[in-house]
């Protein structure tokens, strides 16, 4: 009885490793458990289905959209519009946070700017987006830079400043030129954490899908999602919500694996 | 001649609208292939004075020379090694090597041979093909050391190197820093905190007074050479010793606000 009880304790440490099953194990057990949950709710009626259906009514729903074809066509749409948005971010970012990282004064001539619009509510630029892009989806795209873009840049300079300085003074004293100890020293010294800050910024390009596609959008998963709201088709609003975090997490692993295989120097032995 | 002259540098940094003095009119030769380690307790500016021989961090005032001509900038007649290893960690251990020879003239077999040399100097021949985050403290100091003398710089300056190993592995660094300083004969400013360190490596102990930084001592170490570990338990060494930590604790003592 002892040894059982001291292994349980065990693995409840602080900072103790577990086995691997046992990491994978609760990360099917809980969701699955709260699933569950959601299941006996429903199901023993505690709670009216309008403004909780069951995973089963869930699953249909998602089942109809996928045979009618909706389904597709609105994750595609969607998905482009995410690239669309999070690239053209991303493409802009990358010079400006490299540069604002290396170069004191435009850090000194965009940081308080950028961290002013930083702060402003995406939701509330969606008229102008309409004045200035119209209602295409030209708009949804604007929509989705402007929340990724601001927040990317400032950490895309941080992941720039913050490598070891060393660095930096170890390629002065071998004789590189600036150009040579930016593209050859710093950029791959700061690649890691760029990729991480782009892993994390396309997952908020994802949460402002709803935003973008709230105006004057056709198809789409966030327009599913509102067009929803209208009539009360909880089971609509509850698959589309899972679905976007369901394509959220593959674009998470499709990121942490890359970045796995790209930076293979990082991992010790 | 001397080949390193440093000729009464001066550091004032303005923080907060003050200026604090870390050095203040320091003058200092190196002959050639001579080792010149500098103690003294920390926030002494030693840092900073290497930095300047360096060419990494500007003067306020006086001048560095090398072989007579005065300091600009970093150059390929100074290799630095840094307490944090600082390597290129997304190239391998021969890469990290190979990447110093890049700007130098020579062909592709004398840089294969160079490198081969260095690494086997350095004792990590069969890790050539290692990334840095595979290996321990010591073996990554060793790339870094490997990798600032493989193009043959006149000065080696050394930040604190082996400050961040643990005592066993740091000993091993000493000696064979030597070793590699005994064959290849280079000029080296060494700074430390670590008294016994300085001693054991050094021609010269130079200890510098805190706050602002100057000269306080200038001791040679007459031991001879090649050194053994155990010449720390000689009473010349331990006197030697004895009269640094002196130094020093006077030093500490006085930047912590208590009477010497």
């Amino acid at each position: 009885m002892p040894v059982s009880s001291r292994r349980r304790g065990r693995y409840m440490r602080l900072r103790q490793d577990i086995p691997n099953w046992l990491f994978t194990l609760a990360g099917i057990a809980f969701p699955a458990a709260l699933i569950l949950m959601w299941w006996l709710v429903s199901e023993l009626g505690l709670v009216r289905p309008l403004f909780l259906p069951g995973p089963g009514d869930v699953m249909v729903e998602g089942l109809r959209q996928a045979r009618e074809g909706i389904l597709w066509e609105d994750a595609s749409v969607s998905i482009y519009r995410i690239l669309a948005g999070w690239l053209s971010a991303t493409l802009v970012a990358l010079p400006v946070g490299i540069l604002m990282g290396n170069y004191r004064l435009i850090e000194g001539a965009l940081e308080p700017l950028i961290s002013t619009v930083r702060y402003m509510p995406v939701v509330a630029l969606i008229p102008l987006s309409i004045l200035w892009a119209g209602i295409g989806d030209a708009q949804k795209i604007l929509i989705l830079f402007l929340g990724t873009f601001f927040q990317q840049v400032l950490m895309v300079m941080d992941n720039v400043k913050t490598i070891d300085r060393n660095l930096i003074r170890a390629g002065q004293t071998l004789g590189f030129s600036n150009g040579e100890i930016l593209a050859r020293i710093i950029l791959p010294a700061a690649a890691p954490g760029i990729w991480d800050t782009l892993r994390i910024t396309i997952g908020w390009t994802w949460t402002y899908l709803v935003v973008a596609e709230l105006v004057a959008a056709n198809a789409g998963l966030g327009r599913r999602i509102m067009d929803a709201q209208r009539y009360l088709a909880t089971e609509t609003i509850l698959f589309g919500t899972l679905f976007i975090g369901f394509l959220g997490l593959l674009t998470d692993y499709f990121f942490k694996r890359t970045g796995r295989a790209l930076f293979a120097w990082q991992r010790q032995r | 001649m001397a080949l390193l002259e440093i000729d009464g540098i001066g550091k004032t940094f303005r923080v907060d609208g003050n200026d604090i003095c870390a050095i203040d009119h320091v003058d200092l030769s190196v002959a050639e292939n001579e080792f010149v380690s500098i103690v003294g307790s920390s926030g002494c500016g030693k840092s900073t004075l290497l930095n300047i021989v360096g060419g990494l961090e500007e003067t306020t005032s006086g001048m560095v020379r090398i072989g007579g001509s005065p300091v600009e900038g970093p150059g390929r007649d100074r290799g630095f090694v840094f307490q944090g290893y600082s390597l290129f960690e997304w190239k391998t251990v021969e890469s990290n090597i190979r990447f110093a020879l890049e700007k130098t003239r020579l062909s592709r077999a004398e840089k294969d041979e160079r490198v081969a040399h260095f690494i086997q100097a350095v004792g990590l021949a069969g890790f050539e093909r290692a990334w840095p985050a595979q290996l321990s403290g010591g073996m990554r100091q060793r790339v870094a050391i490997a990798r600032a003398l493989v193009y043959r710089p006149r000065i080696l300056l050394m930040d604190e190197p082996f400050g961040a190993l643990d005592a066993q592995t740091r000993g091993m660094m000493q000696e064979l820093l030597l070793r590699v300083w005994e064959d290849h004969k280079v000029t080296v400013l060494f700074v430390t905190h670590d008294v016994e360190e300085a001693v054991f490596l050094a021609d010269r102990v130079v200890v510098l007074a805190s706050r602002p930084g100057r000269i306080k001592r200038d001791l040679p170490v007459p031991l001879p050479r090649p050194r053994a570990y155990d010449i720390v338990a000689e009473p010349e060494f331990i006197a030697l010793k004895r009269k640094i930590l002196g130094d020093i604790r006077e030093e500490t003592l006085k930047t912590m606000g208590f009477p010497a």
